[in-house]
C-alpha cells in the first residue's frame, strides 16, 4: 500500500459531512483507516440542520468505496465517556492510532450583549470542550503506540482575530490556539505533534445557510447566496469567495504525514489571506 | 510527468548547498525545472566557509540526475541587476515561472552594542534586501504565468528575539513584513506569499567552529563536536531533537508550492519542532 499517511489510522470528530467527511476520504486516498464520530443530530442553539445519520453512512461508503476501513459511531463531543468508548473501540478494531482531526464543531450567531445563556455554552461546549475532550480520549493511545503521533485542532481564521456578533465562536476558536500550544508542548517528549487549522469560510452546510448569510449581511432581510458571494470574497486578500472542504483536508494531510515530522505548535491559516487583509 | 508541481519552474537562490540544494532537488523529485543562483563565494563578515562554484556543479548534476533541467548562474541577491538577468535568462530558456524559493542567507554574531557596520550591512543586504530583489526579479514572470507561489525563508528569529544576532534577527522579522505586504500586493492576480520559519537545520550554517563558539563558550574548542552540541541545540525545541534536517524545510516549500495550497497566502510557517510555542 502506497501514500502519505499509508498504513496509519486516523480518529475524526464531525466526520458525518462537511469537512470531517472530506478528511476522512482525503486520508484514506492516501492510505489510512479511519475512526469516525459524529453527533447526527440536532443542537437547540444552532439555526442551520445539523448532520444526520445519513450522512455518516455516505461517509462509510466513500471511506469503503476507497478500500480503506472505517468504524463509524453516533457520539457526541460533548460526553467524553462516549467519546472514549468510540475511540477505544475503533483502536481495538483497526489496531493503532497515529491522526487525530478534532474537527467537530457547530455556528451560531448573536452579539455578545443580547446571546442567550444556553447559546454561549452549547458553543463553548462543542467547539472548545469538544476538542478537549477529543485530545483527551486519543492521547493514551497515541502514547501507547510509542510512535509519536499527529493531532489537529480545527480552529478558524476566528481563532486569531475577532469578528462582531460571534463573540462565543470567536473565544472558542481563540480558546483552541491556547489548547494547541499546550498541548503540544506537554506532548513533544512522545513525539506528538500538535498543530491547529484555521479556514477562512469553507463552502459547507455550515455557512451555506440563511442565518449564516444573515451575519454577513445584516440589513437584508432574506440575503442569498448572490448576496453572500461578494460580502464573503471581500474579506478574504485572494479574490475568492470561499475555499473548499478538500483545502483544508490539504493541510491536515501534510500536518499529519512525516513530511511534517518536526512541525508542532504551529497555528496554520488557510485562508486565503483574510487573517493579514 | 507526474509529481506535486509537474511541469512548473521554480526559481531557487542560495541553490549551490545546504537548505537551497535541498529544495531544487525536492522540488525536482515532484516535476518542477529549476532556475538556480548563488553567490558561490565569500563574504568577509561571515566567519564560516560560504558555497563554491563546485558546489553549484553538484547542485546541478544532482537535478540533471533527476531528468529534470536547471539553468544555473552564479549570481549575488544583493545586486538586482545580476539577480534579474539569472532569472530572466532562466525563464527565456525554460519557458515560464510558477515557484520562487527566496532562500539566500547569512548568519554572523555580535551584540548589538558592539557589532561592526559592516556586518550589520552585508546582513540586512543580503537576508532581506536579497530577499527583495528575488522577488522583484520574479514578480513580471510570475504575474505572466497568471499565478504563482512566492516561499521567503525567515527563521524562528524572524518571529522570537535572540541573543547576539540581533542584526539576523532584524532582518529575519523584517521578511515577515515584506511577506505580508507582497501578499496582499500580489493576491488580485492569484500569487500567493508565504514564509518558512526553521529552527536550527543541520548545514554548514551552523555546523561550523564559530557558531559552535557562540552555543558552548564554556566549552574548550577541541570538546565542542556536533555531538556535544547537540544538547546545546536541542533545549531550545519542545520535540527531543536537536536540529532538523534540510529535507524537513523542504518539504514544507513544496507544500506551498503545490497546488495543495492553492488559497494559502499570507502565512508565517514555523518547522521548529516546536521552539517558538516553548
Amino acid at each position: 500500500m502506497t501514500g502519505r499517511v499509508a498504513g496509519k489510522v486516523a480518529f475524526i470528530t464531525g466526520a458525518a459531512r462537511g469537512q470531517g467527511r472530506s478528511h476522512a476520504i482525503r486520508l484514506a486516498q492516501e492510505g489510512a483507516d479511519i475512526i469516525a464520530v459524529d453527533l447526527c443530530g440536532q443542537v437547540g442553539s444552532v439555526p442551520y440542520p445539523m448532520s444526520t445519520p445519513d450522512d455518516l453512512a455516505e461517509t462509510v461508503k466513500e471511506v469503503e468505496a476507497l478500500d480503506r476501513r472505517i468504524i463509524a459511531t453516533q457520539a457526541d463531543v460533548r460526553d467524553v465517556g462516549a467519546l472514549r468508548a468510540a475511540v477505544d473501540d475503533g483502536v481495538a478494531q483497526l489496531g493503532r492510532l497515529d491522526i487525530v482531526s478534532a474537527n467537530a464543531g457547530i455556528s451560531s450567531v448573536g452579539p455578545a450583549a443580547d446571546l442567550p445563556e444556553q447559546t454561549w455554552r452549547d458553543m463553548i461546549d462543542i467547539n472548545l470542550t469538544g476538542v478537549w475532550h477529543t485530545a483527551k480520549v486519543a492521547i493514551p493511545h497515541l502514547i501507547a503506540g510509542g510512535r509519536g503521533g499527529a493531532i489537529v485542532l480545527t480552529s478558524s481564521a476566528a481563532g486569531l482575530m475577532a469578528y462582531p456578533n460571534v463573540a462565543h465562536y470567536v473565544s472558542a476558536k481563540h480558546g483552541v490556539v491556547g489548547l494547541m500550544r499546550t498541548l503540544a508542548l506537554e506532548l513533544a517528549p512522545h513525539s506528538i505533534r500538535v498543530n491547529s487549522i484555521h479556514p477562512t469560510q469553507v463552502d459547507t452546510a455550515m455557512i451555506m445557510n440563511e442565518p449564516t448569510w444573515k451575519l454577513f449581511s445584516p440589513d437584508i432581510e432574506h440575503p442569498t447566496i448572490e448576496d453572500f458571494t461578494p460580502v464573503s470574497q471581500a474579506m478574504n486578500a485572494l479574490p475568492i469567495p470561499w475555499v473548499e472542504p478538500v483545502d483544508i483536508s490539504n493541510a491536515l494531510l501534510w500536518l499529519a504525514s512525516d513530511e511534517a515530522r518536526y512541525v508542532t505548535g504551529v497555528a496554520l491559516p488557510v485562508d486565503a489571506g483574510a487573517v493579514i487583509k | 510527468m507526474t509529481g506535486r508541481v509537474a511541469g512548473k519552474v521554480a526559481f531557487v537562490t542560495g541553490a549551490a548547498r545546504g537548505q537551497g540544494r535541498s529544495h531544487a532537488i525536492r522540488l525536482a523529485q515532484e516535476g518542477a525545472d529549476i532556475v538556480a543562483v548563488d553567490i558561490e563565494g565569500q563574504i568577509d563578515s561571515v566567519p564560516y566557509a560560504m558555497s563554491t562554484p563546485e558546489d553549484m556543479a553538484q547542485t546541478v548534476k544532482e537535478i540533471e540526475a533527476l531528468d529534470r533541467r536547471i539553468v544555473a548562474t552564479k549570481a549575488d541577491v544583493r545586486d538586482f541587476g545580476a539577480v534579474k538577468a539569472a532569472v530572466d535568462e532562466g525563464v527565456a530558456q525554460l519557458g515560464r515561472l510558477d515557484i520562487v524559493s527566496a532562500n539566500a542567507g547569512i548568519f554572523s554574531f555580535g551584540t548589538l552594542a558592539d557589532l561592526a557596520e559592516q556586518a550589520w550591512q552585508d546582513m540586512i543586504d543580503v537576508n532581506l534586501t536579497g530577499v527583495w530583489h528575488a522577488v522583484k526579479a520574479a514578480i513580471p514572470h510570475l504575474k505572466a504565468a497568471h499565478g504563482g507561489s512566492i516561499i521567503l525563508t525567515s527563521s524562528t528569529a524572524g518571529l522570537m528575539a535572540m541573543e547576539n544576532i540581533g542584526h539576523y534577527v532584524a532582518a529575519k522579522h523584517g521578511v515577515v513584513g515584506l511577506m505580508r505586504t507582497l501578499a496582499l500586493e500580489l493576491a488580485p492576480d492569484m500569487i500567493r506569499v508565504n514564509s518558512v520559519h526553521p529552527t536550527s537545520v543541520n548545514t554548514d550554517m551552523i555546523q561550523n567552529a564559530a557558531t559552535y563558539a557562540l552555543f558552548a563558550p564554556d566549552l574548550p574548542e577541541a570538546e565542542r563536536t556536533k555531538e556535544t552540541l547537540g544538547g546545546r541545540f536541542q533545549v531550545m525545541n519542545a520535540l527531543p531533537i536537536p536540529w532538523v534536517e534540510p529535507v524537513d524545510i523542504s518539504n514544507a516549500v513544496l507544500w506551498l508550492a503545490s497546488d495543495e495550497a492553492r488559497y494559502v497566502t499570507g502565512v508565517t510557517l514555523p518547522i521548529d519542532a516546536g521552539q517558538l510555542t516553548k
